[in-house]
C-alpha cells in the first residue's frame, strides 16, 4: 500500500466544517483557533474544499498522487514530493503564483493564498506534516466522515 | 550509459524517472547553457524584478545532480550525432558516447528574415541570458517594440513594463494570444493591457526593423508604411524545435523530431522529448508540436522509463496554459475555439466589467476545451473531465455554476475520484472493509487542535 490519504465518507458528513476550523488552526501562526480567526491577517485559508448541496456534502483535499500533475506543471520547482513520506508540498518562498498547478490538478485540490507579505502563492493539504498523529481535519471530525487510510 | 542533450524540464523528467528504477546507470547531461536547470517560464518574473537569480535556479534543490548521480556538462553545444558509432559531437570538438540518447534540446526563437534583424538592440526572450540582457538594457531605454503577441511576447511586455519601459506590441492575428485565447478573452486581456499603458497593434505585419543610422534600432515599420518607435526590438514570434543535427543523423523530422508513443525516434536507442519533439496528441489524431511545460515533463518521464527498459506509453499531449497578465489570471485547455465549430456545443458566461469569462466547449457531451478568465478556481477539474472523457450530459447545466465542484458530479463518479481509483477497489465487499460503518465511540475530546490554551 502506498501513501495514506484522507478519504471523505460523504454519507457521514453533516457539513459542520470543523475540519476547516482545524485546518486553519493547525496551519496558523499561533496554532490557536481564536487567534487564527481574529488576529492573524490575511487569514490562512483552509486547505480543504468543502462542498455542499443539501443534504449532500463532503470535504475533499489533495490526493498526494504517485505522479502528481501539479508537480509536473510547476514551473518554479516549488512543488516537491518527499521520497520517504510521499507527501506533496509547496515551498511558498519558491512559488511564483503562476497557477499552473491549479490548471493541472484534476482534483482541483489547490487554492490561491495571500501571504502576510502580500505575495500570492498556491496552497494545499500537506497532511499536517510533522504533526505526528492523524491530520487535524481527521481528528476534528465529530462524525468520522474523514478517514486517514 | 544514458546521454541527455538539453537540461530543462524534459531532461529533469527523464532523470527522475530513470533514478526511480535504476540508481546505478551512468547519466550524462549536456547543456549549451551555463546554468543548472531553471524554470524557463519564470524568466518573466526575473525581468519584472520579482524573482532573483538564486530562486530561479532552485527549480531543483541544491545537490540535485550529485544526489541523482548525474554528470552535468555545461556550456557545451552538440552539433552532430553519429548513430552508427553511438556518439554525439560538440562544437568544441569533444565527443560523448551513449547507449541510449535523449534529445531534449527544446526550442529556439524563430526570427523571420526581416531587414534589420541583425541590428544592435534586437533581442529574443527565451533564456535566462536573454532576460539578463533585457534587464540590463531596460535601465537605459524609454521605449520597446515587441514583435509577436503570444505568450513570450506578452510576458516580455509585462517585464519591461514593470521596469518602466513604454511597450508596443505588434501582432499579426486579430487578437493577442491567438493560440490560448478566443476573441473575447483576448480582448479582455487586451483592454487591461491598454489600460496600463501598453500599445497593442493587431492585424499588423512587421516589414522592417529600422536603423537609427548608427547600426542600432530606432523602431519598426509595418506593412502599409506606419512606423512605430522603439529603442529596442524584441522578436517573440514563436519558437521552433532546436534540432539542426537531426537530419544529417537520419532522424525523421516533420516540424519537430517525430517520436512514437515510447518517445523513441525512428532510430533505435535515440529518444526525444519536450519542445523539440513532435508526439501523439490526446484530442487529435495526428502528431503535433506542443511546446508546453507540463507535457515536456511527462514526455521526459516516458522516455526515461523506456530508456531503462520499463515500458511506459505516452497518453498524448493536451494543450493547456495558465497565464497571468497584469493581475488577470487565465487558464485555457484543449480545443476551445475549433476552426470548424460544427458538432461542438459552447457554454459561455461573460462579465467583461469584472474581467470574468468562462467558456466551455463540448463535443458529444464531453468537455473538450475551456477558457477561464478572472476566476480560475478548480480549472483542473475540467482538465480531468477532458482527460477522463466524462459524459457530462447529466450535469451539463451545472458546468458554468460559480463554485462548480465535485458535488455537481453524480455520486458514483465522485466516489471513483475520491478514493476508488487510489485504493484499487471495485467490488462492494472491499468498499465495506475500507469504509466501515460509523463507529460512535469516537469523541471530540480526541481532538487537540480545537482546544484553547
Amino acid at each position: 500500500m502506498s501513501i495514506k490519504r484522507v478519504y471523505p465518507r460523504e454519507e457521514f458528513c453533516m457539513g459542520c466544517r470543523l475540519c476547516e476550523v482545524a485546518c486553519i488552526t493547525v496551519h496558523s501562526e499561533s496554532g490557536d483557533t481564536i487567534k487564527a480567526y481574529k488576529k492573524e491577517f490575511p487569514r490562512e485559508p483552509s486547505r480543504i474544499w468543502f462542498e455542499e448541496k443539501k443534504p449532500e456534502c463532503f470535504s475533499f483535499m489533495c490526493r498526494h498522487c504517485d505522479e502528481p500533475d501539479c508537480l509536473e506543471a510547476c514551473i518554479s520547482g516549488a512543488i516537491t514530493k518527499d521520497p520517504e513520506t510521499s507527501i506533496v508540498t509547496i515551498d511558498e518562498d519558491i512559488c511564483v503564483g503562476c497557477w499552473s498547478c491549479i490548471m493541472a490538478c484534476p482534483y482541483g485540490a489547490l487554492k490561491k493564498k495571500v501571504r502576510k507579505d502580500n505575495k500570492m502563492v498556491s496552497t494545499k493539504c500537506d497532511l499536517c506534516i510533522g504533526r505526528g498523529i492523524n491530520p487535524a481535519c481527521v481528528q476534528a471530525c465529530p462524525n468520522r466522515a474523514l478517514v486517514f487510510k | 550509459m544514458i546521454t541527455i542533450i538539453g537540461n530543462s524540464v524534459a531532461a529533469i523528467g527523464a532523470i527522475e524517472a530513470i533514478r526511480k528504477v535504476d540508481k546505478e546507470i551512468p547519466i550524462t547531461v549536456i547543456s549549451k547553457e551555463p546554468y543548472i536547470a531553471y524554470g524557463k517560464p519564470v524568466i518573466s518574473d526575473f525581468l519584472k524584478g520579482k524573482v532573483k537569480e538564486e530562486k530561479l535556479l532552485s527549480y531543483r534543490r541544491q545537490g540535485f545532480y550529485e544526489k541523482n548521480n548525474v554528470k552535468l556538462i555545461l556550456n557545451e553545444e552538440i552539433v552532430s550525432i553519429e548513430p552508427e558509432k553511438k556518439k554525439v559531437i560538440a562544437k568544441s570538438g569533444n565527443e560523448y558516447t551513449y547507449k541510449k540518447l535523449l534529445i531534449a534540446t527544446g526550442g529556439v526563437p524563430f526570427i523571420p528574415p526581416f531587414k534589420g534583424k541583425d541590428l544592435k538592440n534586437v533581442y529574443t526572450f527565451t533564456t535566462l541570458d536573454d532576460a539578463k540582457k533585457l534587464l540590463e538594457v531596460s535601465k537605459n531605454i524609454k521605449k520597446a517594440v515587441i514583435i509577436g503577441g503570444g505568450l513570450i511576447g506578452l510576458k516580455a511586455a509585462e517585464g519591461l513594463h514593470a521596469q518602466g519601459v513604454k511597450v508596443s506590441i505588434i501582432e499579426l492575428m486579430d487578437r493577442i494570444l491567438s493560440l490560448a485565447f478566443d476573441k473575447v478573452s483576448g480582448s479582455i486581456v487586451e483592454n487591461r493591457m491598454t489600460d496600463v499603458g501598453i500599445d497593442i497593434y493587431t492585424e499588423a505585419s512587421t516589414e522592417e526593423i529600422l536603423d537609427d543610422g548608427t547600426g542600432s534600432v530606432r523602431g519598426i515599420r509595418l506593412k502599409g508604411g506606419r512606423e512605430i518607435e522603439g529603442d529596442i526590438v524584441v522578436v517573440a514570434i514563436g519558437v521552433v524545435p532546436n534540432a539542426p543535427f537531426a537530419k544529417s543523423a537520419g532522424i525523421e523530422m516533420n516540424r519537430g523530431i517525430l517520436v512514437d508513443e515510447h518517445m523513441e525516434t525512428n532510430i533505435k536507442d535515440i529518444y526525444a522529448a519536450g519542445d523539440v519533439a513532435e508526439a501523439k496528441q490526446f484530442l487529435y489524431e495526428q502528431k503535433m508540436l506542443l511546446p508546453i511545460w507540463p507535457d515536456a515533463y511527462k514526455q521526459g518521464r516516458v522516455a526515461g522509463y523506456n530508456m531503462v527498459g520499463v515500458e511506459r506509453i505516452y497518453e498524448g499531449g493536451l494543450s493547456m496554459n495558465s497565464i497571468e497578465l497584469f493581475g488577470i489570471s487565465t487558464i485555457s485547455a484543449g480545443v476551445h475555439t475549433p476552426q470548424n465549430p460544427q458538432g461542438y456545443e459552447f457554454l459561455i458566461d461573460l462579465n467583461e466589467k469584472q474581467y470574468r469569462y468562462r467558456k466551455i466547449a463540448l463535443k458529444d457531451n464531453k468537455v473538450v476545451g475551456f477558457i477561464f478568465v478572472g476566476d480560475i478556481d478548480r480549472a483542473g477539474i475540467f482538465v480531468g473531465l477532458i482527460r477522463d472523457k466524462v459524459d457530462v450530459s447529466t450535469f451539463k447545466d451545472k458546468l458554468l455554476k460559480k463554485d462548480f465542484g465535485f458535488i455537481e458530479l453524480p455520486y458514483e463518479l465522485r466516489q471513483e475520484r475520491f478514493w476508488k481509483r487510489f485504493l484499487e477497489v471495485k467490488d462492494a465487499a472491499c468498499i465495506e472493509r475500507i469504509c466501515p460503518q460509523y463507529t460512535p465511540e469516537y469523541t471530540l475530546s480526541d481532538s487537540e487542535v480545537i482546544d484553547g490554551e
